[in-house]
Protein backbone atom coordinates (compact mmCIF):
# COMPACT_ATOMS: atom_id res chain seq x y z
CA UNK A 1 0.00 0.00 0.00
CA UNK A 2 1.40 3.27 -0.85
CA UNK A 3 0.04 6.60 0.92
CA UNK A 4 -0.26 10.43 -0.40
CA UNK A 5 -1.15 13.58 1.36
CA UNK A 6 -2.15 16.77 0.03
CA UNK A 7 -0.82 19.33 2.46
CA UNK A 8 -2.60 22.45 0.94
CA UNK A 9 -5.85 20.79 0.89
CA UNK A 10 -6.02 19.35 5.06
CA UNK A 11 -7.90 21.18 7.18
CA UNK A 12 -6.35 19.73 10.26
CA UNK A 13 -8.94 18.07 11.84
CA UNK A 14 -6.69 15.06 13.26
CA UNK A 15 -9.16 12.49 11.96
CA UNK A 16 -6.25 10.33 10.19
CA UNK A 17 -3.91 10.42 13.82
CA UNK A 18 -6.68 9.16 15.58
CA UNK A 19 -7.06 6.16 13.18
CA UNK A 20 -3.61 5.64 12.62
CA UNK A 21 -1.11 7.56 14.78
CA UNK A 22 2.02 5.57 13.17
CA UNK A 23 1.14 6.52 10.01
CA UNK A 24 0.01 9.98 10.58
CA UNK A 25 0.98 13.13 12.53
CA UNK A 26 -0.17 16.61 12.61
CA UNK A 27 2.78 19.48 12.29
CA UNK A 28 2.95 21.49 15.45
CA UNK A 29 2.43 24.73 14.73
CA UNK A 30 -0.55 24.55 12.31
CA UNK A 31 -2.03 21.11 12.85
CA UNK A 32 -1.34 19.96 9.05
CA UNK A 33 -0.85 16.19 8.19
CA UNK A 34 2.57 14.80 8.40
CA UNK A 35 3.06 11.53 6.36
CA UNK A 36 5.14 9.26 8.95
CA UNK A 37 5.17 6.11 7.02
CA UNK A 38 4.35 6.22 2.94
CA UNK A 39 4.39 2.52 2.74
CA UNK A 40 2.54 0.97 5.34
CA UNK A 41 2.55 -2.58 6.69
CA UNK A 42 -0.18 -4.83 5.46
CA UNK A 43 -1.50 -5.02 9.19
CA UNK A 44 -1.80 -0.98 9.33
CA UNK A 45 -3.75 -1.34 5.56
CA UNK A 46 -7.18 -1.28 7.19
CA UNK A 47 -6.66 2.06 9.79
CA UNK A 48 -5.00 4.08 6.75
CA UNK A 49 -8.12 3.22 4.80
CA UNK A 50 -10.18 4.43 7.66
CA UNK A 51 -7.93 7.35 7.60
CA UNK A 52 -8.80 8.14 3.67
CA UNK A 53 -12.31 7.56 4.01
CA UNK A 54 -13.18 10.28 7.31
CA UNK A 55 -10.86 12.64 5.99
CA UNK A 56 -12.67 15.66 5.88
CA UNK A 57 -10.56 17.40 3.03
CA UNK A 58 -10.13 14.39 0.79
CA UNK A 59 -6.74 14.79 1.67
CA UNK A 60 -5.72 11.32 1.57
CA UNK A 61 -4.93 9.15 -1.43
CA UNK A 62 -3.90 5.44 -0.99
CA UNK A 63 -2.78 3.14 -4.32
CA UNK A 64 -2.59 -0.66 -2.99
CA UNK B 1 -36.40 17.50 -11.15
CA UNK B 2 -36.76 18.97 -14.57
CA UNK B 3 -37.98 23.31 -14.39
CA UNK B 4 -41.31 23.97 -14.78
CA UNK B 5 -42.49 20.57 -13.93
CA UNK B 6 -45.78 22.39 -12.14
CA UNK B 7 -44.50 20.93 -8.45
CA UNK B 8 -45.12 23.45 -6.06
CA UNK B 9 -42.16 25.53 -4.48
CA UNK B 10 -41.27 23.05 -1.02
CA UNK B 11 -40.92 25.35 2.18
CA UNK B 12 -37.27 25.66 3.55
CA UNK B 13 -36.55 24.38 6.22
CA UNK B 14 -38.93 20.74 6.47
CA UNK B 15 -40.64 20.89 9.43
CA UNK B 16 -39.82 17.71 11.19
CA UNK B 17 -43.05 15.77 13.33
CA UNK B 18 -41.02 14.38 15.86
CA UNK B 19 -37.67 16.42 18.17
CA UNK B 20 -35.16 13.76 17.15
CA UNK B 21 -36.65 12.07 13.69
CA UNK B 22 -36.09 13.26 10.17
CA UNK B 23 -38.32 14.78 7.89
CA UNK B 24 -40.47 12.09 5.59
CA UNK B 25 -39.92 14.30 2.78
CA UNK B 26 -35.91 13.57 2.88
CA UNK B 27 -35.91 10.52 1.51
CA UNK B 28 -38.42 11.53 -1.37
CA UNK B 29 -35.88 14.24 -2.07
CA UNK B 30 -32.86 12.12 -2.22
CA UNK B 31 -34.64 9.60 -4.64
CA UNK B 32 -36.75 11.41 -7.16
CA UNK B 33 -35.72 15.24 -6.54
CA UNK B 34 -32.10 16.09 -5.94
CA UNK B 35 -31.91 19.34 -6.86
CA UNK B 36 -34.81 20.64 -5.14
CA UNK B 37 -36.03 24.43 -5.46
CA UNK B 38 -37.12 25.49 -2.08
CA UNK B 39 -38.41 28.84 -0.92
CA UNK B 40 -36.43 30.20 1.90
CA UNK B 41 -37.76 32.08 4.67
CA UNK B 42 -36.83 35.17 2.99
CA UNK B 43 -38.97 34.45 0.25
CA UNK B 44 -35.98 33.65 -2.14
CA UNK B 45 -35.34 30.62 -3.71
CA UNK B 46 -32.41 28.46 -3.28
CA UNK B 47 -31.43 24.96 -4.68
CA UNK B 48 -31.60 22.13 -1.70
CA UNK B 49 -29.24 19.69 -1.90
CA UNK B 50 -29.99 15.91 -0.21
CA UNK B 51 -27.80 13.18 -1.53
CA UNK B 52 -24.76 12.36 0.30
CA UNK B 53 -22.14 12.47 -2.65
CA UNK B 54 -23.77 15.90 -3.62
CA UNK B 55 -23.58 17.82 -0.41
CA UNK B 56 -19.85 16.49 -0.27
CA UNK B 57 -19.00 17.43 -3.73
CA UNK B 58 -20.29 20.86 -3.52
CA UNK B 59 -19.03 21.62 0.03
CA UNK B 60 -15.87 20.47 -1.04
CA UNK B 61 -15.71 22.70 -4.43
CA UNK B 62 -14.00 26.04 -4.07
CA UNK B 63 -16.48 27.01 -6.23
CA UNK B 64 -19.12 27.50 -3.87
CA UNK B 65 -18.39 29.96 -1.94
CA UNK B 66 -19.84 30.73 1.40
CA UNK B 67 -19.93 34.61 0.10
CA UNK B 68 -23.61 35.09 -0.10
CA UNK B 69 -23.76 38.99 -0.23
CA UNK B 70 -23.64 38.59 -4.31
CA UNK B 71 -26.35 40.73 -5.51
CA UNK B 72 -27.98 37.76 -6.76
CA UNK B 73 -27.24 35.83 -3.77
CA UNK B 74 -30.73 34.19 -2.07
CA UNK B 75 -31.23 35.64 1.51
CA UNK B 76 -32.01 33.09 4.23
CA UNK B 77 -34.49 35.38 5.73
CA UNK B 78 -35.43 38.97 6.23
CA UNK B 79 -34.59 39.06 10.22
CA UNK B 80 -32.60 36.25 10.88
CA UNK B 81 -29.56 35.54 9.47
CA UNK B 82 -29.85 31.61 9.11
CA UNK B 83 -27.06 29.99 10.42
CA UNK B 84 -23.78 31.00 13.20
CA UNK B 85 -21.73 30.79 9.93
CA UNK B 86 -23.92 33.52 7.88
CA UNK B 87 -24.45 36.00 11.16
CA UNK B 88 -21.31 36.93 13.85
CA UNK B 89 -18.53 34.81 12.55
CA UNK B 90 -18.92 35.97 8.95
CA UNK B 91 -18.81 38.96 9.39
CA UNK B 92 -15.47 38.88 11.25
CA UNK B 93 -13.32 36.43 9.91
CA UNK B 94 -12.15 36.00 6.09
CA UNK B 95 -14.51 33.91 4.38
CA UNK B 96 -12.68 32.47 1.79
CA UNK B 97 -8.72 32.18 -0.05
CA UNK B 98 -5.90 33.02 1.19
CA UNK B 99 -6.64 35.05 4.23
CA UNK B 100 -8.75 32.49 5.65
CA UNK B 101 -6.41 29.72 5.19
CA UNK B 102 -4.13 31.73 6.75
CA UNK B 103 -6.57 32.37 9.59
CA UNK B 104 -7.66 28.62 10.03
CA UNK B 105 -3.27 27.58 10.08
CA UNK B 106 -2.96 29.67 12.76
CA UNK B 107 -5.56 28.63 14.60
CA UNK B 108 -5.55 25.07 14.28
CA UNK B 109 -2.41 24.50 16.20
CA UNK B 110 -4.55 24.45 18.86
CA UNK B 111 -6.53 21.82 17.67
CA UNK B 112 -4.53 18.81 16.99
CA UNK B 113 -5.33 15.73 18.01
CA UNK B 114 -2.38 15.52 20.71
CA UNK B 115 -3.21 18.59 22.26
CA UNK B 116 -7.01 17.30 22.58
CA UNK B 117 -5.21 14.30 24.56
CA UNK B 118 -3.86 17.37 26.93
CA UNK B 119 -7.01 18.86 27.25
CA UNK B 120 -9.23 15.77 27.75
CA UNK B 121 -8.54 15.34 31.81
CA UNK B 122 -9.75 18.94 31.92
CA UNK B 123 -12.92 18.64 30.17
CA UNK B 124 -13.49 15.64 32.13
CA UNK B 125 -13.04 17.48 35.35
CA UNK B 126 -15.89 20.65 34.47
CA UNK B 127 -18.14 17.90 33.23
CA UNK B 128 -17.88 16.09 36.90
CA UNK B 129 -18.30 19.44 38.43
CA UNK B 130 -20.91 20.00 36.77
CA UNK B 131 -22.74 16.48 37.22
CA UNK B 132 -21.98 17.35 40.94
CA UNK B 133 -23.96 20.25 40.69
CA UNK B 134 -26.82 18.58 38.77
CA UNK B 135 -27.30 15.56 41.55
CA UNK B 136 -27.23 18.35 44.03
CA UNK B 137 -30.07 19.83 42.74
CA UNK B 138 -31.53 16.27 42.28
CA UNK B 139 -33.58 15.04 39.39
CA UNK B 140 -36.10 15.32 37.76
CA UNK B 141 -33.18 17.87 36.05
CA UNK B 142 -33.01 19.84 32.69
CA UNK B 143 -29.62 18.30 31.44
CA UNK B 144 -29.26 20.71 29.02
CA UNK B 145 -29.23 23.52 31.41
CA UNK B 146 -27.34 21.60 34.05
CA UNK B 147 -24.38 19.95 31.91
CA UNK B 148 -24.65 20.19 28.14
CA UNK B 149 -24.85 24.31 27.94
CA UNK B 150 -22.65 25.04 30.73
CA UNK B 151 -19.37 22.58 29.27
CA UNK B 152 -18.95 23.88 25.83
CA UNK B 153 -18.75 27.45 27.63
CA UNK B 154 -16.17 26.49 30.20
CA UNK B 155 -14.03 24.78 27.73
CA UNK B 156 -14.11 28.26 25.51
CA UNK B 157 -13.38 30.38 28.45
CA UNK B 158 -10.40 28.05 29.44
CA UNK B 159 -8.69 28.26 25.50
CA UNK B 160 -9.35 32.00 25.52
CA UNK B 161 -7.27 32.27 28.99
CA UNK B 162 -11.02 34.18 30.58
CA UNK B 163 -11.01 33.55 34.11
CA UNK B 164 -14.07 30.99 35.30
CA UNK B 165 -15.54 34.28 36.92
CA UNK B 166 -16.59 35.26 33.37
CA UNK B 167 -17.84 31.87 32.06
CA UNK B 168 -21.68 32.87 33.43
CA UNK B 169 -20.73 36.42 31.09
CA UNK B 170 -19.93 34.29 28.40
CA UNK B 171 -22.72 31.96 28.17
CA UNK B 172 -25.31 35.42 27.94
CA UNK B 173 -23.54 36.78 25.39
CA UNK B 174 -23.33 33.67 23.54
CA UNK B 175 -27.39 33.30 23.94
CA UNK B 176 -27.75 36.56 23.14
CA UNK B 177 -25.66 36.43 19.59
CA UNK B 178 -27.87 33.50 18.23
CA UNK B 179 -30.84 33.61 19.78
CA UNK B 180 -32.59 36.58 17.35
CA UNK B 181 -35.76 35.25 17.86
CA UNK B 182 -35.57 35.24 21.75
CA UNK B 183 -33.88 39.02 21.77
CA UNK B 184 -34.84 42.17 20.64
CA UNK B 185 -32.57 43.28 18.09
CA UNK B 186 -31.03 45.73 21.11
CA UNK B 187 -30.19 43.39 23.09
CA UNK B 188 -28.14 41.57 20.47
CA UNK B 189 -26.66 44.77 20.05
CA UNK B 190 -25.98 45.39 22.92
CA UNK B 191 -24.43 41.88 23.56
CA UNK B 192 -22.34 42.42 20.92
CA UNK B 193 -20.75 45.58 21.88
CA UNK B 194 -20.28 44.56 25.46
CA UNK B 195 -18.40 41.06 24.31
CA UNK B 196 -16.11 42.91 21.79
CA UNK B 197 -15.08 45.58 24.57
CA UNK B 198 -14.40 42.53 26.73
CA UNK B 199 -12.19 40.70 23.93
CA UNK B 200 -10.38 44.08 23.12
CA UNK B 201 -9.43 44.65 26.80
CA UNK B 202 -8.76 40.82 27.43
CA UNK B 203 -6.44 40.89 24.66
CA UNK B 204 -4.53 43.90 25.38
CA UNK B 205 -4.23 42.14 29.09
CA UNK B 206 -2.89 38.97 27.45
CA UNK B 207 -0.04 41.31 25.17
CA UNK B 208 1.03 42.48 28.60
CA UNK B 209 1.06 39.34 30.40
CA UNK B 210 0.60 36.06 28.13
CA UNK B 211 -1.16 33.00 29.97
CA UNK B 212 -1.29 29.23 28.70
CA UNK B 213 -3.81 29.70 26.31
CA UNK B 214 -4.76 29.79 22.90
CA UNK B 215 -4.92 34.00 22.36
CA UNK B 216 -1.61 34.37 24.50
CA UNK B 217 0.06 31.89 21.46
CA UNK B 218 -1.42 33.85 18.92
CA UNK B 219 -0.15 37.37 19.80
CA UNK B 220 3.21 35.57 19.64
CA UNK B 221 2.77 33.17 16.66
CA UNK B 222 3.84 34.06 12.92
CA UNK B 223 1.75 32.52 10.50
CA UNK B 224 2.39 31.82 6.86
CA UNK B 225 4.58 34.85 4.72
CA UNK B 226 5.41 36.05 9.02
CA UNK B 227 1.55 37.28 9.41
CA UNK B 228 0.94 38.36 12.88
CA UNK B 229 -2.60 39.11 13.82
CA UNK B 230 -4.13 42.20 14.59
CA UNK B 231 -5.83 42.79 17.65
CA UNK B 232 -9.17 43.18 15.50
CA UNK B 233 -8.23 39.82 14.27
CA UNK B 234 -7.46 38.11 17.88
CA UNK B 235 -10.84 39.59 19.07
CA UNK B 236 -12.91 38.38 16.10
CA UNK B 237 -11.55 34.88 16.45
CA UNK B 238 -12.35 34.91 20.08
CA UNK B 239 -15.67 35.71 19.17
CA UNK B 240 -15.73 33.25 16.10
CA UNK B 241 -14.55 30.43 18.50
CA UNK B 242 -17.32 31.06 20.88
CA UNK B 243 -20.10 31.57 18.63
CA UNK B 244 -19.30 29.02 16.06
CA UNK B 245 -18.33 26.45 19.20
CA UNK B 246 -20.93 26.98 22.22
CA UNK B 247 -24.48 26.65 21.19
CA UNK B 248 -23.35 24.07 18.42
CA UNK B 249 -21.80 21.56 20.80
CA UNK B 250 -24.01 22.50 23.88
CA UNK B 251 -26.98 21.24 21.55
CA UNK B 252 -25.14 18.38 20.55
CA UNK B 253 -24.38 16.72 23.59
CA UNK B 254 -28.15 17.23 24.25
CA UNK B 255 -29.15 15.64 20.81
CA UNK B 256 -27.08 12.90 21.65
CA UNK B 257 -28.00 11.97 25.11
CA UNK B 258 -31.33 12.45 23.98
CA UNK B 259 -30.88 9.80 21.35
CA UNK B 260 -29.19 6.96 23.25
CA UNK B 261 -31.98 7.33 25.86
CA UNK B 262 -34.68 7.56 23.91
CA UNK B 263 -34.64 4.03 22.78
CA UNK B 264 -32.26 2.95 26.22
CA UNK B 265 -30.91 -0.48 24.69
CA UNK B 266 -28.27 2.05 23.36
CA UNK B 267 -27.09 3.48 26.95
CA UNK B 268 -27.22 -0.23 27.86
CA UNK B 269 -25.00 -1.27 25.24
CA UNK B 270 -22.76 1.78 26.14
CA UNK B 271 -22.43 0.85 29.85
CA UNK B 272 -21.89 -2.91 29.46
CA UNK B 273 -19.13 -1.96 26.47
CA UNK B 274 -17.25 1.47 27.08
CA UNK B 275 -15.16 0.95 24.33
CA UNK B 276 -17.97 2.26 21.89
CA UNK B 277 -17.85 5.39 22.93
CA UNK B 278 -16.18 7.01 20.51
CA UNK B 279 -17.61 5.50 17.44
CA UNK B 280 -21.06 6.01 19.26
CA UNK B 281 -20.22 9.81 19.18
CA UNK B 282 -19.72 9.76 15.52
CA UNK B 283 -23.06 8.30 15.04
CA UNK B 284 -24.92 10.20 16.89
CA UNK B 285 -23.00 13.24 14.72
CA UNK B 286 -24.79 11.05 11.57
CA UNK B 287 -27.89 10.68 12.73
CA UNK B 288 -28.66 14.15 14.08
CA UNK B 289 -31.95 15.04 12.18
CA UNK B 290 -32.13 18.51 13.76
CA UNK B 291 -28.91 19.99 13.12
CA UNK B 292 -30.03 23.56 12.20
CA UNK B 293 -30.54 25.28 8.84
CA UNK B 294 -27.46 23.39 6.59
CA UNK B 295 -24.97 25.39 4.86
CA UNK B 296 -26.00 27.97 2.20
CA UNK B 297 -23.35 28.08 -0.68
CA UNK B 298 -23.33 30.51 -3.92
CA UNK B 299 -22.34 29.50 -7.27
CA UNK B 300 -20.64 32.78 -9.56
CA UNK B 301 -20.72 30.30 -13.02
CA UNK B 302 -22.34 28.02 -14.45
CA UNK B 303 -22.25 23.95 -13.06
CA UNK B 304 -24.02 20.64 -12.79
CA UNK B 305 -24.27 18.76 -9.99
CA UNK B 306 -26.76 15.64 -10.24
CA UNK B 307 -27.00 15.77 -13.67
CA UNK B 308 -28.88 19.03 -13.31
CA UNK B 309 -27.52 22.12 -14.36
CA UNK B 310 -27.08 24.98 -11.41
CA UNK B 311 -26.92 28.59 -13.06
CA UNK B 312 -24.09 30.90 -12.37
CA UNK B 313 -25.74 32.87 -9.70
CA UNK B 314 -27.79 30.15 -7.84
CA UNK B 315 -27.53 29.59 -3.87
CA UNK B 316 -27.54 26.09 -2.88
CA UNK B 317 -28.62 24.85 0.53
CA UNK B 318 -26.68 21.75 1.59
CA UNK B 319 -28.54 19.54 3.95
CA UNK B 320 -25.91 17.55 5.42
CA UNK B 321 -28.37 15.71 8.04
CA UNK B 322 -30.11 14.27 4.78
CA UNK B 323 -27.15 13.64 3.48
CA UNK B 324 -26.34 11.35 6.67
CA UNK B 325 -29.13 9.38 6.16
CA UNK B 326 -28.05 8.46 2.17
CA UNK B 327 -28.51 4.77 1.96
CA UNK B 328 -26.41 4.66 -1.11
CA UNK B 329 -23.67 6.12 1.54
CA UNK B 330 -24.33 4.44 4.66
CA UNK B 331 -25.90 1.02 5.18
CA UNK B 332 -28.95 0.75 7.16
CA UNK B 333 -28.56 4.96 7.13
CA UNK B 334 -31.90 4.88 9.18
CA UNK B 335 -30.29 3.00 12.02
CA UNK B 336 -28.52 3.86 15.01
CA UNK B 337 -25.33 1.40 14.65
CA UNK B 338 -23.11 2.39 17.92
CA UNK B 339 -20.78 0.36 16.43
CA UNK B 340 -20.39 2.18 12.67
CA UNK B 341 -16.81 2.61 11.48
CA UNK B 342 -15.66 4.36 9.58
CA UNK B 343 -18.24 6.81 9.87
CA UNK B 344 -17.31 9.53 7.10
CA UNK B 345 -20.66 11.85 8.14
CA UNK B 346 -20.65 15.45 7.41
CA UNK B 347 -21.98 16.70 10.16
CA UNK B 348 -19.07 18.59 10.38
CA UNK B 349 -19.27 19.79 6.66
CA UNK B 350 -16.04 19.07 4.57
CA UNK B 351 -13.59 20.86 2.41
CA UNK B 352 -11.79 24.10 2.88
CA UNK B 353 -14.60 25.30 5.42
CA UNK B 354 -15.33 22.13 7.55
CA UNK B 355 -15.40 22.44 10.65
CA UNK B 356 -12.45 23.83 12.97
CA UNK B 357 -13.17 22.67 16.48
CA UNK B 358 -14.08 18.93 15.21
CA UNK B 359 -11.43 17.75 17.14
CA UNK B 360 -12.49 19.33 20.38
CA UNK B 361 -16.12 19.00 19.37
CA UNK B 362 -15.39 15.10 19.02
CA UNK B 363 -13.04 15.67 22.32
CA UNK B 364 -16.11 17.14 24.58
CA UNK B 365 -19.24 14.60 23.34
CA UNK B 366 -16.88 12.34 24.28
CA UNK B 367 -15.86 13.00 27.69
CA UNK B 368 -19.41 13.83 28.70
CA UNK B 369 -20.71 10.76 27.51
CA UNK B 370 -18.11 8.58 29.46
CA UNK B 371 -18.58 10.81 32.25
CA UNK B 372 -22.06 10.54 32.09
CA UNK B 373 -22.17 6.64 31.87
CA UNK B 374 -19.82 6.53 34.52
CA UNK B 375 -21.56 8.81 37.41
CA UNK B 376 -25.28 8.53 36.23
CA UNK B 377 -25.71 4.69 34.87
CA UNK B 378 -29.48 4.63 36.35
CA UNK B 379 -29.75 7.82 34.05
CA UNK B 380 -33.13 8.01 31.63
CA UNK B 381 -35.41 10.67 30.01
CA UNK B 382 -37.96 11.71 32.79
CA UNK B 383 -40.61 12.72 29.59
CA UNK B 384 -41.60 10.08 26.56
CA UNK B 385 -39.00 11.11 24.04
CA UNK B 386 -42.41 11.89 21.60
CA UNK B 387 -42.58 14.46 24.17
CA UNK B 388 -38.94 16.17 23.53
CA UNK B 389 -39.26 19.64 21.57
CA UNK B 390 -36.94 21.16 19.42
CA UNK B 391 -35.66 24.89 19.70
CA UNK B 392 -36.96 27.61 17.82
CA UNK B 393 -35.15 29.73 14.91
CA UNK B 394 -32.91 28.57 12.25
CA UNK B 395 -29.68 29.65 13.83
CA UNK B 396 -28.75 26.20 15.61
CA UNK B 397 -30.75 23.17 16.04
CA UNK B 398 -31.15 21.52 19.63
CA UNK B 399 -34.01 20.40 22.19
CA UNK B 400 -35.65 22.81 24.16
CA UNK B 401 -34.83 20.73 26.90
CA UNK B 402 -33.78 17.52 28.20
CA UNK B 403 -35.59 16.35 31.39
CA UNK B 404 -33.94 13.57 32.93
CA UNK B 405 -33.48 11.27 35.97
CA UNK B 406 -31.35 8.84 37.75
C1 LIG C 1 -20.94 19.30 17.67
C2 LIG C 1 -20.46 20.50 17.58
C3 LIG C 1 -20.18 21.21 16.28
C4 LIG C 1 -20.77 21.08 15.06
C5 LIG C 1 -21.91 20.14 14.66
C6 LIG C 1 -20.10 22.00 14.17
C7 LIG C 1 -20.40 22.14 12.83
C8 LIG C 1 -19.72 22.97 11.96
C9 LIG C 1 -19.96 23.03 10.54
C10 LIG C 1 -20.99 22.20 9.78
C11 LIG C 1 -19.10 23.94 10.01
C12 LIG C 1 -18.94 24.26 8.54
C13 LIG C 1 -19.42 25.59 8.12
C14 LIG C 1 -19.40 25.75 6.60
O1 LIG C 1 -19.12 24.81 5.87
O2 LIG C 1 -19.68 26.86 6.16
C15 LIG C 1 -18.34 24.48 11.10
C16 LIG C 1 -17.39 25.47 10.99
C17 LIG C 1 -16.67 25.98 12.05
N1 LIG C 1 -16.66 25.50 13.35
FE1 LIG C 1 -17.81 24.03 14.08
N2 LIG C 1 -19.13 22.68 14.85
C18 LIG C 1 -19.13 22.23 16.15
C19 LIG C 1 -18.28 22.61 17.17
C20 LIG C 1 -17.29 23.56 17.05
C21 LIG C 1 -16.37 23.94 18.10
C22 LIG C 1 -16.29 23.30 19.49
C23 LIG C 1 -15.58 24.96 17.60
C24 LIG C 1 -14.47 25.72 18.24
C25 LIG C 1 -14.36 26.01 19.49
C26 LIG C 1 -16.02 25.20 16.23
C27 LIG C 1 -15.47 26.14 15.40
C28 LIG C 1 -15.78 26.28 14.07
C29 LIG C 1 -15.20 27.30 13.22
C30 LIG C 1 -14.19 28.36 13.64
C31 LIG C 1 -15.76 27.11 11.94
C32 LIG C 1 -15.48 27.91 10.68
C33 LIG C 1 -14.42 27.25 9.88
C34 LIG C 1 -14.08 27.97 8.60
O3 LIG C 1 -14.80 28.84 8.17
O4 LIG C 1 -13.05 27.63 8.03
N3 LIG C 1 -17.04 24.33 15.93
N4 LIG C 1 -18.73 23.85 12.28
S1 LIG D 1 -7.78 13.70 8.33
FE1 LIG D 1 -7.38 14.89 6.47
S2 LIG D 1 -7.82 17.00 7.04
FE2 LIG D 1 -7.65 15.86 8.93
S3 LIG D 1 -5.50 16.15 9.53
FE3 LIG D 1 -5.61 14.26 8.39
S4 LIG D 1 -5.18 14.84 6.27
FE4 LIG D 1 -5.64 16.71 7.37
Amino acid sequence: MKVTVDQDRCVASGQCVVAAMEVFDQRDEDGVVVLLDPEPRAERAEDVRHAAAVCPALAIAIED
Amino acid sequence: MAPGDGEQLLSYPIPSDTALGPPAEWARLRQRCPVAKVALPSGDEASLLTRYDDVKQVLSDPRFTRLLNADDAARVSDSESGGVFNSAMAQSLPQGGEGHQRWRRMVARWFTAKRMSALRPGIEAMAERLIDAMLEHGHPADLKAHLAFPLPVWVICDLLGVPDSDRDRFAHWSDTLLNLTRYQQSEVDAAQAEFADYMAAHVAAKRTGPGEDLLSELITATGPGGHRMSDAELVATGQALLVAGHETTANMIGKMTAMLLADRRHWERLLADRSLVRTAVEEALRFDANPGFGMPRYIGEDTEVADTLLPRGTTVVCSMAAANRDETAFEGAGELALDRSPNPHLAFGAGAHSCLGQALARTELQATLDVLLRRLPTLELAVPAAELRRLEGLAVGGLRELPVRW
